[in-house]
């Protein structure tokens, strides 16, 4: 794949968010590592997926990319410009080139504005269009574009239902004619038989108009549908990236296996027969992330060496980047899976240090 | 006779000046000991409702009626007064909520929370409550439960607080556990240890659980029987099996239709059912799912259609079912010449 391919690129991105104590003064005490390190780039015309449970990160990562939160330290180039170094003025006008969408539509969208004054506000900010009647024609295919009907303009949100509103949401993205669009839980506060119309909704949008996404959503299902590369993360960083079909078919992570195996499958011969990886406990705090592999204090797969003291990086095993130290012989099934005790996670503020969580409970129960 | 037994329920929000709204309209099904019963269904098709009025919480006000039967063991819960109503209420029904943090009192410790079941219920006090209530959440799968039964709701993640809840509710071995949606606000991964967790304790103590759940994959991992709610009525009832496979509402196969499936192959399109629950037809004018409906024929308006029963106790409530795969309808016989 040539450079040129590339729309975003991501390198070693970090948000960290101060934590702060004290009465008069604050002093900053910790912080939450909420992205630490994320690497990764989207092609043109090609969605990539964000998964992860919540607390992951995965929405401040959605946000640093558009510079909505400010990146602590790394970089974020968007066809070529560097976004983190770019003066306020000339982000404005990027941003036309890249919008978000929402999760709840009725939060995002203001109840006293009329739809075309939403979506007016845009265009006028950016100095598209010559005057109202030229801004009007955009609007209205871009109307037609999302499936809404013309006398929608004059109305407010709460006329709407939950998936015309998430349309409208949509048109306020695509009406300043993006080229990268974020979508952070675009569906999910959606009923299913909706979810499905505005996920083909997005899908034919990108068809028609070549739109890159990123979406990010913890519904696995949803995403390995519409994405062409999948990430899942874990406490701020990325553990696995592979291609949506392979996500599943092979997860070569334990907690993309993990993940994979929590998903119902709505079929009842399918969840007869398979097998849950049920993980002991609860995420740890990314405010005092476990030392070595994050994912070490969950890991059914977790071994005595390299585990707890090394941070693996993500590495190339075929199509796939995976950062775990073993992945190939737990793939070849050479190491076996042994049970993890469920460690105790204190809500923050607690002070139970990391280090007292730890590898396996029963030293000889893996392989 | 079942354990449970709802009979033509009906609850009726009126307001003056405004017309009345049937949340529930003539719903009916069993629970049976030792089965998991599911109500399944999107926003607004009335399945909270249903367990709701069954437990007798909807809020009092002046337009709420609430019609038909609900037979608990031989009782109708919706005739008994609110003392006796409280008596059955946790010791032999319990139920689960969607969000555990507001269903927990946010300024009460956990451990009181649980011995207030077991103080009211089983006339258990001091040191003896407390023991059991750390065996309960033990039992329940939330480590170091002596130290958890001093903390609050907030010092508990979401996980753990569901755990919380699921421990109070089976503090009195309830004979009927209503859960409803009691996973969707948790993680995949959490989903999983609570489902785990709901399956061992029907398997293990023969409790029945009627299960109010959207999510069909959670259906097809723990459901015995399902009923498929659109619009305040039940539209298919079905064993797990077979309403998978081959589903006869049109509104079954469009829901299936729209989930996307992680083990599906990639490029496949949804089919979604057009339209939102918004557009849906008073039932007396004929089938509510009519105007969404990809298989309406002319005599889906004018009445509502009746339910249908077939064999191995399926039914559904359509004039015009999808067919079943792999079957054409017989051909009629000749008569030989």
């Amino acid at each position: 794949m040539s450079d040129n391919d590339i729309l975003v690129e991501v390198r070693d991105l970090k948000v960290h968010f101060p934590i702060k104590r004290g009465v008069l003064f604050d002093r900053v005490v910790g912080h939450v590592k909420a992205v630490d390190g994320v690497d990764l780039s989207i092609p043109r015309g090609k969605t990539y997926g964000l998964v992860g449970e919540s607390g992951c990160g995965k929405s401040t990562l959605g946000r640093a990319l558009l510079q909505l939160n400010p990146p602590t330290s790394g970089e974020v180039s968007f066809d070529g410009v560097e976004l983190t170094t770019l003066p306020p003025g000339k982000l404005r006008t990027m941003r036309r080139r890249m919008q978000m969408i929402f999760q709840d539509p009725m939060s995002s969208l203001d109840p006293r504005q009329n739809v075309e004054s939403i979506l007016t506000e845009g265009l006028q900010t950016h100095g598209i269009g010559t005057d109202r009647t030229d801004r009007r024609r955009i609007i209205g295919e871009t109307l037609d574009a999302v499936g809404l009907p013309r006398w929608a303009l004059s109305r407010y949100p709460h006329e709407f239902s939950g998936g015309q509103r998430q349309r409208i949401g949509i048109a306020r993205a695509l009406v300043l004619g993006p080229e990268l669009i974020v979508a952070d839980e675009p569906v999910s506060a959606l009923d299913v038989s909706i979810q499905a119309q505005v996920v083909n909704l997005l899908d034919e949008l990108q068809d028609s108009l070549g739109l890159t996404y990123l979406v990010i959503a913890h519904d696995l299902a949803v995403v390995r549908h519409i994405s062409d590369t999948v990430g899942v993360m874990y406490l701020g960083a990325l553990v696995e990236e592979a291609p949506s079909d392979r996500l599943y078919t092979e997860p070569l992570h334990p907690y993309t296996r993990a993940l994979m195996s929590a998903v119902p499958v709505p079929d009842p011969d399918v969840e007869d027969r398979r097998e849950r990886i049920l993980l002991a406990g609860d995420l740890p705090s990314p405010a005092n992330p476990p030392s070595g592999c994050r994912f070490h204090t969950r890991c059914p797969w977790a071994q005595p060496t390299r585990c707890a003291d090394e941070r693996p990086a993500l590495r190339e095993i075929g199509a796939s980047r995976v950062a775990c130290h073993f992945a190939e012989r737990i793939a070849s099934g050479e190491l076996r899976p042994h049970q993890v005790s469920v460690q105790i996670v204190r809500p923050e503020g607690e002070g139970e240090s990391p280090g007292v969580v730890s590898a396996p409970s029963e030293p000889g129960s893996y392989v | 006779m079942s354990l449970l037994e709802v009979d033509d329920l009906s609850v009726t929000f009126a307001r003056r000046g405004q017309r009345p709204v049937h949340a529930v309209d003539g719903v009916s099904f069993s629970v049976d000991a030792g089965e998991v019963v599911g109500l399944v269904g999107e926003s607004g098709c009335g399945k909270s409702v249903t367990s709701l009025a069954i437990m007798g919480l909807l809020p009092k006000q002046p337009g709420l009626r609430v019609g038909g039967k609900a037979v608990f063991d031989g009782t109708d819960l919706l005739q008994l007064d609110d003392r006796s109503r409280r008596d059955i209420r946790g010791r032999d029904i319990a139920m689960i909520f969607q969000d555990p943090l507001s269903s927990l009192n946010p300024v009460i410790p956990i451990g009181l929370q649980v011995t207030e079941v077991l103080t009211r219920h089983r006339g258990m006090k001091g040191d003896a409550a407390a023991k059991e209530a750390a065996a309960l959440l033990d039992r329940v799968g939330i480590p170091d439960p002596k130290r958890r039964l001093k903390e609050y709701p907030h010092q508990l993640s979401g996980g753990m607080r569901q755990r919380a809840l699921i421990a109070m509710a089976v503090a009195c071995q309830p004979r009927l556990l209503i859960a409803d949606e009691p996973t969707t606000a948790l993680d995949v991964t959490i989903q999983a240890q609570i489902l785990e967790l709901l399956k061992e304790l029907v398997r293990d103590s023969g409790t029945a659980l009627l299960m109010i759940t959207h999510d069909l994959g959670v259906v097809a991992g723990m459901v015995d029987t399902v009923n498929v709610l659109y619009g305040g009525r039940v539209v298919e009832t079905a064993r797990r099996r077979p309403l998978f496979r081959e589903p006869r509402h049109p509104y079954t196969v469009g829901l299936l239709g729209s989930v996307p499936r992680l083990d599906a192959g990639r490029g496949e399109k949804l089919n979604p059912i057009p339209g939102s629950v918004r557009d849906l037809l008073p039932w007396p004018d004929g089938c509510a799912f009519a105007p969404r409906c990809a298989r309406r024929i002319d005599d889906c308006v004018g009445q509502p259609p009746e339910l249908v029963h077939t064999y191995d106790g399926r039914s559904y409530r359509c004039v015009n079912p999808e067919p079943v795969p792999g079957t054409v309808p017989a051909p009629r016989e000749e008569e030989p010449a």
